[in-house]
């Protein structure tokens, strides 16, 4: 059963072993880069963290025009168009980072993706707590291949999750020193990073 | 091993350079002390090693170019024991097995090094104890390893199975130790002391540098010591009251003896060959009657026969005048000096020669090589004899020489008696306590010959070199001895010991160190006024 205190942020609209794809169910709600979400799939429950978000037209092929010409708001356009909400989506691409079976946490890729359809949840403080007592997620980040910098991406995540923390650099420094021992001969990424996540 | 105690573990290394350890991020590299123990846990066997290094290094080399800015905190605590680390150089010295499973007791010398990952702490107490033992009739506490509790105790019998060498640059504590050393011999090993005390500190009481007074040997057991010297009149001013004031008859010096002033008086090498010639000639009067020759036809004749030309017989006659100088030099002495001490020595007593006034270096070589080249004789004498017909063997001797390097250096050690001690004398119970500055003016084969050595600092290349020549982990230990402190911390290593151990020597005149060494110490007030008495 899902916790329905949970705020759901979308729907699986796309699924890898990697990565889903999901679809807000309004226009430009979309969780920031870096947010830990979740999905289940059967006993599973995947955790993911953003690594990319969009909006585009509902119809490939077919590109939005502009519209605004003769308004005085952005917020104009789309009263004088009321359609213009429906014919847009947002959505955005999660990297999977982990799962949780019978409440054991694993680090690691989980055995089948993320189901279409499946409901994205945005995790809360107690998720995000307990899924970052450990750092072994980094690896699954820093190597993985996207769009997005995946050292821009380590850091949104790890700045985010030092805010649900109670001693916030201790926390940094934890996973700073997992990152510098992933990174022990890239000395160069390994800084950049730290500059994007010092307290 | 707690967390505590833990440095690391072991990434790397060999038997012959030592192991890398490297250091756990909570470790700080600034409370490690080159010198101090650490125990290894390897898999099967637990090691006991010396750290001889620090080291600072990075997983990228980059870091070192580009480190962080001196601000931020942050990524200095992050990289500090993760890309960037600390790495200590161990040099393991022994292996403590599991005696139920190898079969062999004690701490052993290593033959092999710890397994990879193999955890690091300091050493406890208990594992210092395990190696130098306790405290007790054999074993004489020195000092403590640096920064710890545990006693270092010294097994003293077998300290003075062979000659011995202490070592460090003026005032870094050398007489202090060596009095504690002798004092060691004196309790508990079966041997006794005699000691040539260029600069009358063992015998009787003597301030240190901070102008406080410190009992010596004679003080603290007064029935065990005697003290001899040349100098009376200095003794009565300092009022030590001598047990026997020692002259040198010219009958007694032989040309053996002026070979080895030879620098000292600066004889050429023709006036010390002529020397032997005039000894030959004369016999044992020849000091007396080569003073005696003038310049006349009579003695012209007598040079021409034995060989000897003219200016080499001045310079030897010049030679010979300095040492005439000497007041205790006499034409004729009655009582001899050595048989008396070899009478104290037989008893047990140990025997202090101090030489009052006589501190140059020319009344130092020549009484003390005249005196031992006599006592080698005897002890020789009597340890044949007593092989040949079971007789009692002589006690064991430790002679006590200062400014060593005069004695032993390359160029005389080959003729002084106490190269010849050094070299071979430990069969004929005699052995040598070598005290000195300057370990590489000594004779190589002479300090290979050396047991147990303990030195304070030296910063010398070269004196470091000449110490530590044909030790094992040579260039761990050179770091070692570099960084001891100037006063009060020395290491010793070799035959005595079962490794090398950076130590503080016990505080001498310490509160309670009197009465901890010596229960049968008299009253001071007592033997001031024997003394006063004696002098009436």
């Amino acid at each position: 059963m899902q916790d329905l205190s949970q705020t759901r942020l979308g729907e699986v609209i796309e699924a890898s072993t990697t990565a889903f794809n999901a679809q807000c169910y309004e226009l430009y709600s979309l969780p920031p880069l870096g947010t830990l979400v979740k999905t289940c799939e059967g006993d599973n429950e995947l955790y993911a963290v953003v690594h990319r978000a969009f909006t585009e037209g509902i119809e490939p092929g077919r590109k939005p025009i502009a519209r605004g010409k003769d308004e005085i708001s952005e917020e104009a356009v789309f009263q004088a168009n009321p359609q213009l909400s429906k014919l847009l989506r947002s959505e955005f691409s999660a990297l999977v980072v982990g799962y949780k079976n019978a409440e054991h946490l694993h680090q690691y890729l989980p055995p089948h993706p993320a189901r279409i359809h499946g409901f994205v949840y945005a995790c809360n403080q107690k998720e995000i707590l307990n899924f970052s007592r450990s750092c072994d997620f980094l690896t699954l980040l820093l190597n993985a291949k996207m769009e997005t910098p995946s050292d821009e991406l380590v850091a949104a995540v790890l700045r985010l999750m030092s805010a649900s923390q109670e001693d916030t650099r201790a926390f940094l420094i934890k996973a700073g020193k997992e990152l510098a021992s992933l990174l022990g001969q890239d000395y160069a990424r390994l800084k950049a990073i730290l500059e994007r996540i010092r307290p | 091993m707690n967390s505590e105690t833990r440095l690391g573990i072991v990434v790397s290394g060999s038997l012959s350079d030592g192991v890398s350890v490297r250091m756990d991020s909570h470790a700080s590299v600034e409370d490690i002390v080159v010198g101090h123990y650490v125990t290894i846990e390897g898999q099967k066997h637990r090691f006991l090693g010396m750290i001889t290094d620090v080291k600072l290094d990075a997983s990228d080399p980059h870091m070192t170019f580009f480190p962080p800015s001196a601000d931020d905190d942050f990524s200095a605590e992050v990289l500090s024991g993760t890309s960037a680390y600390g790495l200590l150089n161990v040099t393991p010295y022994l292996v403590i097995g599991d005696a139920t499973k190898t079969g062999v007791i004690g701490p052993q010398p290593v033959k092999t090094i710890p397994s990879h990952f193999s955890k690091v702490g300091t050493s406890s107490d208990s594992d210092i104890e395990l190696v130098f033992g306790k405290e007790d009739d054999k074993k004489f506490w020195i000092g403590n390893p640096l920064d710890m509790e545990t006693k270092l105790c010294l097994d003293l019998p077998e300290l003075v199975t062979r000659s011995n060498g202490i070592f460090g640059k003026s005032g870094t504590g050398k007489t202090f130790l060596t009095r504690m050393i002798l004092i060691g011999i004196l309790q508990k090993s079966a041997a006794v002391n005699l000691v040539f005390d260029m600069h009358s500190e063992y015998g009787w009481k003597h301030r240190n540098e901070k102008g406080r007074e410190v009992k010596a040997l004679k003080q603290l057991f007064p029935s065990k010591v005697a003290i001899f010297t040349l100098d009376e009149e200095n003794a009565k001013m300092r009022s030590v009251a001598p047990d026997f004031t020692v002259k040198i008859g010219y009958d007694e010096i032989a040309p053996e003896d002026i070979s080895l002033l030879r620098q000292t008086l600066s004889l050429t090498d023709l006036a010390v060959e002529a020397s032997f010639s005039l000894r030959k000639h004369f016999g044992n009067e020849w000091i007396k009657r080569t003073l005696e020759l003038e310049a006349s036809e009579d003695s012209a004749k007598i040079l021409n026969i034995l060989n000897i030309h003219e200016s080499s017989f001045q310079s030897l006659k010049r030679g010979l005048n300095t040492l005439k100088r000497l007041s205790f030099i006499q034409p004729h002495v009655e009582q001899q000096a050595v048989s008396q001490i070899l009478r104290r020595l037989e008893n047990g007593t140990h025997v202090v020669l101090e030489f009052g006034r006589y501190t140059d270096i020319t009344a130092y070589i020549l009484v003390a090589n005249l005196l031992t080249r006599r006592i080698y004789d005897s002890y020789r004498e009597r340890t044949e004899r007593s092989i040949a017909d079971g007789s009692a063997k002589p006690k064991p001797l430790v002679i006590t020489i200062e400014e060593a390097h005069k004695f032993l250096n390359t160029e005389v050690a080959s003729q002084t008696i106490f190269g010849t001690i050094a070299r071979e004398m430990r069969k004929y119970y005699c052995t040598l306590l070598v005290i000195d500055q300057r370990p590489s003016g000594i004779d190589p084969e002479v300090m290979s010959q050396l047991g147990t050595k303990i030195t304070c600092l030296l910063d010398n290349e070269r004196d470091i070199d000449s110490v530590l020549a044909g030790t094992s982990g040579k260039n761990g230990l050179k770091g070692v001895l570099a960084k001891l402190a100037a006063k009060q911390q020395a290491l010793i290593f070799g035959h005595a010991v079962p490794m090398p151990v950076a130590f503080s020597p016990r505080e001498y005149g310490a509160d309670g160190f009197y009465r901890d060494i010596s229960p049968e110490q008299s009253n001071p007030k007592e033997v001031e006024e024997a003394i006063d008495n004696l002098w009436r």
